[in-house]
């Protein structure tokens, strides 16, 4: 059987060429700069890199060093008490506010942009605004002294104990509108007809929302959670300007000790091995996500 | 060497063989309609000819040139796309040029062009506007004209008329034999639809899993088909493929098929070469049109004989009534006129027209040459 | 405004309505409150911020600590206001935005319309590298930064900007694309237009929706990066930073009233760039990188 099909024209084969070459550059600049830099930090948690780094090999010590320091702990406890409650409380203020919006509810149009704009501004407007509010000598606590409820208390942002949850309150503040935005085109994504034939079938709305209409928005819940986490995972702007991971340390987070130990500490090693750590902690919460989407669409 | 000709043409995406080996050559003028239920490689084919896919081996010439390879812009053919293809942000007029354009025609030409060709749709008026504000007919037309303003060699057409609805497809059914009587123009033409296949079409490829099944002319394709799989997809209601016995009369050889009481019922062949098979199983194909009460049958054919049944159920279509009936032990079904009177439980003597019964082998399915 | 609003087939009691209206309206307050008590103590003199309520209006109304947020405060040792960086936010932004935006719109293109083989697990690649937490690039970047002489310029930052920035708008591009009939693609190849020429005159015409969501996005997210100016901003620093270092300062007294001045100068520009595109913003993300 001849194959008749070896030579195309010039221009067929330049066609197939030009795809190719138009997202080289693209592609170029993520191997190097995000695939080959993982590799490059993967293998700096291995040495014994100080302020530079050194290309030595020392092993998994690196690890085992950053699992005995107590501010790596605070660190991870603390991301653990943040991305629960982050999470947790944005889902249900998202998803509360999204069906109560969803109620033919008058004003929707001027709710809306008032529950997402936080959503616009960075971390550190948020984090300089709420520093403020939280502050015991001038904000909430001022304020509720001054219309006469002279017992409130609210210093948390001073408390060491509780200084983690007035990040988890600023990062609700600026996220959970987003949350509910998601949430809402969730909702509005039902086919209207199968909450019709649930009322007829004789389902309160009670329980039309819990057995119908939130088993539907499981790909909402999904895609929140992986956004969620993964914002959790890097949070670092909103650190540095609420609390700069204070008092003392105690609102550290991953991200913030990555920074420290690798810029201020002159502990690259150890930087690099947490930061390894971050992103496994990512690549495992978005690479199942990720594969079910791509083979979805494909 | 034919005007278009599919030589010995294979598509595999990988390992997998979509087609196999299609051999098709067409003159000049001709219409060929690829028809065939979906998944059945008949737009993979028409891809290749316009060089949207590779072919992987084989050879695709256009007026004696191998277009292997060649890009579509250069293989001087227009195509009319099932979803019509219009470029959204574009006039009818920009769209219907764009091609000319592309090809370095000069405006003033680009225009008489684009006058001639929409004087000859009716669509003058619609020039100026944009594809959104055109209804589905009036899309189908824009689309026909964007293939016509390039006077290309070949019109390639996938499924055109698949979007609109049934009143409109029958018109632009009509239209386009029309246009291809007038203009004489080559076409390769994909659908599903074998009412469309066998309206407009010069010659039918049928195809089914990759392969073609037969190649011939609308009255080739649905009097002698070359096997089940033709006999059952092309005409409506299908024919009817009988399990049946030769058995030889009086030398002449008999279709034996059970009624619906399970007697044994003797409709002799007008084929005498069937005797060879004395004996055997056969599949007998016959057409419900070919089995009509004694008063409908075919005038001109010599070869009506009677069949005593009974009546299954009766379906009155208005210009018709199909009755079905047990024969052969499977549902067969009968074209009778409007105003005969049959009820379901009668029996009913049916006047069967063996002329047109063809006999399929059983095992390989594939129609047997007399 | 993101999504059309359609009947629900749910009814509601007038006792639950009341309290759905109170719920919502009181979340309204609680989104609302710190954008309140920035703006109000921006506008009033520090001693009636020191000495009264954070939630009053002005009683004595200034833009005293504006212009000094603007032009005068200090900015770590130098007393240059927030002004230099707002400049070096924009000249960072806008070619930032630009290239990234360009590089999606193509790469989207080549990903929907022009498929070869291994094209889903590059996209794939390019789609894990928008989640990746940017600690894990740290330490190289610098070290390449300082190789190629772009440590603490602007261009630097540009760089990387677009390096993290390119996945978010190919996603973009390429959700968008891929609803785009192939056919029309396939119908301007058969009429004899090229890749560019497809792309420019058939594609593009088509892309304004998502090529402003794409702009946006990149706005808000270069415009509010503070990892990265910090780290690699050197003598080039965003507004963010700068901002950071305006409110941490620990020298003198702490002039909240510049504080929240300042607040507002660095969210304005994605605040305006919200109100007036955010529709389509929304749309987009839900259309986007997050689809239900």
């Amino acid at each position: 059987m001849a194959n008749s099909n070896t030579q195309a024209d010039f221009r067929t084969r330049l066609q197939d060429w030009i795809p190719k070459l138009v997202l080289s550059p693209s592609l170029a600049a993520m191997l190097v700069f995000v695939y080959g830099f993982i590799a490059f930090t993967v293998y700096l948690s291995f040495t014994g890199s100080k302020m530079l780094p050194k290309y030595d090999w020392i092993g998994f010590e690196n690890y085992a060093r950053l699992w005995g320091l107590s501010h790596w702990w605070t660190a991870i406890t603390n991301l653990g008490i943040f991305a629960f409650l982050y999470i947790t409380i944005c889902t249900i203020i998202g998803l509360g506010l999204a069906i109560f919006l969803d109620q033919k509810i008058r004003g929707e149009g001027m709710l809306r942009p008032i529950y997402l704009y936080p959503m616009a501004l960075s971390f550190i407007v948020t984090g300089t605004a709420w520093k403020w509010i939280m502050d015991p000598g001038i904000g909430i606590e001022n304020t509720m002294h001054l219309w006469g409820w002279e017992s409130f208390e609210f210093g948390w942002i001073k408390d060491r104990d509780m200084a983690i949850y007035t990040v988890v309150i600023a990062a609700v503040w600026q996220t959970s509108g987003f949350v509910m935005a998601m949430f809402l085109a969730g909702l509005r994504g039902i086919d209207n007809e199968i909450l019709k034939a649930a009322q007829i079938d004789g389902a309160s709305n009670w329980n039309l929302y819990r057995r119908i209409v939130i088993p539907l928005l499981r790909p909402a819940f999904l895609s929140a959670f992986v956004i969620l986490s993964h914002l959790a995972v890097k949070s670092y702007d909103l650190i540095i300007a609420l609390t700069g991971g204070g008092p003392g340390r105690a609102t550290e987070l991953p991200a913030t000790f990555m920074y420290s130990y690798t810029f201020t500490r002159n502990s690259m090693g150890i930087g690099a091995a947490s930061a390894v750590i971050m992103l496994m902690t990512i690549a495992a919460i978005m690479t199942p996500y990720l594969y079910a989407e791509l083979k979805e669409k494909a | 060497m034919g005007f278009l000709d599919i030589s010995n043409v294979t598509k595999s995406y990988g390992t997998v063989e979509v087609l196999h080996r299609v051999d098709i050559s067409i003159e000049e003028g001709e219409f060929l309609v690829l028809v065939g239920p979906s998944g059945c490689g008949k737009s993979t084919l028409l891809n290749m000819i316009a060089g949207l896919e590779n072919i992987t081996s084989g050879e695709v010439s256009i007026k004696d040139r191998v277009v292997n390879g060649v890009h579509p812009s250069k293989r001087n053919i227009a195509m009319v796309f099932q979803s019509y293809a219009l470029y959204p942000n574009m006039t009818v007029g920009q769209n219907m040029t764009f091609g000319l354009e592309m090809h370095g025609v000069p405006k003033p030409e680009r225009d008489r062009a684009l006058k001639e060709v929409a004087a000859l749709l009716q669509i003058e008026q619609l020039l100026d506007r944009k594809p959104s504000q055109l209804s589905g007919g009036q899309r189908q037309r824009v689309a026909m004209g964007r293939a016509l303003v390039r006077d290309p060699d070949v019109f390639l057409f996938d499924e055109p008329l698949s979007n609109l609805d049934a009143k409109l497809r029958v018109d632009m059914r009509t239209e386009i034999k029309k246009l291809h009587e007038k203009l004489k123009t080559t076409i390769v033409y994909v659908t599903h639809d074998q009412i469309e296949a066998l309206t407009l079409s010069t010659r039918i490829a049928v195809m089914n899993q990759g392969y073609v099944q037969q190649l011939g002319t609308p009255k080739e394709i649905y009097d002698t088909p070359a096997n089940v799989f033709v006999a059952t997809f092309m005409g409506s209601p299908a024919m009817n493929v009988l399990p049946a016995r030769v058995a030889v009369r009086e030398g002449v050889p008999n279709a034996v098929v059970r009624d619906a009481d399970g007697n044994e019922q003797f409709l002799p062949f007008s084929q005498p070469g069937l005797a060879s098979r004395d004996g055997q199983d056969i599949l007998l194909g016959i057409r419900p049109e070919a089995i009509t009460d004694p008063d409908g049958a075919d005038r001109k054919s010599s070869n009506v004989v009677p069949l005593e049944n009974r009546v299954g159920v009766t379906e009155p279509a208005g210009s018709d009534t199909f009755v079905t009936m047990t024969l052969g032990g499977k549902d067969a079904i009968a074209r009778m006129r409007a105003d005969v009177t049959v009820r379901a439980g009668d029996t009913f003597g049916f006047a069967v027209n063996m002329e047109k019964a063809v006999a399929f082998d059983p095992k390989t399915e594939e129609r047997i040459e007399p | 405004m993101s999504v059309a609003t359609q009947d629900t087939a749910v009814s509601t009691g007038r006792v639950t309505r009341t309290f759905i209206y109170l719920l919502l309206i009181l979340f309204a307050l609680f989104y609302l409150m710190p954008l309140f008590v920035m703006v109000a103590n921006s506008l009033k003199p520090l001693p009636e911020i020191t000495g009264g309520n954070m939630m009053a209006l002005p009683q004595d109304w200034t833009i005293e600590p504006w212009l000094q947020a603007w032009s005068s405060a200090q900015i770590g040792v130098e007393p240059t206001g927030l002004k230099p960086y707002f400049l070096n936010s924009v000249l960072m932004v806008v070619p930032a935005v630009a290239i990234s935006t360009v590089l999606g719109a193509l790469n989207g293109y080549v990903l929907t319309k022009w498929r070869f083989r291994g094209d889903s697990i590059l996209f794939g690649l390019m789609l894990f590298s928008c989640f990746i937490p940017f600690q894990i690039v740290l330490i190289p970047m610098a070290m390449i930064l300082g190789k190629l002489g772009l440590a603490g310029s602007i261009p630097g930052l540009v760089l990387v900007h677009v390096v993290y920035g390119v996945g978010f708008t190919t996603l973009y591009y390429r959700n968008y694309y891929a609803a785009f009939p192939t056919e029309l693609v396939r119908a301007a190849m058969i009429d004899g237009a090229g890749f560019f020429r497809i792309f420019w005159r058939i594609m593009l015409p088509v892309s304004g929706p998502i090529t402003v969501v794409s702009v946006i996005w990149q706005f808000t997210n270069i415009w509010n990066d503070f990892l990265f100016g910090a780290s690699f901003g050197g003598q080039s620093q965003p507004m963010t930073v700068a901002l950071n270092n305006l409110v941490q300062s620990s020298t003198g007294v702490k002039e909240y009233n510049v504080h929240f001045a300042g607040a507002i100068l660095a969210a304005l520009p994605t605040l305006l760039v919200y109100i007036v595109a955010g529709r389509y913003f929304v749309r987009g993300l839900m259309a986007g990188s997050v689809k239900g």
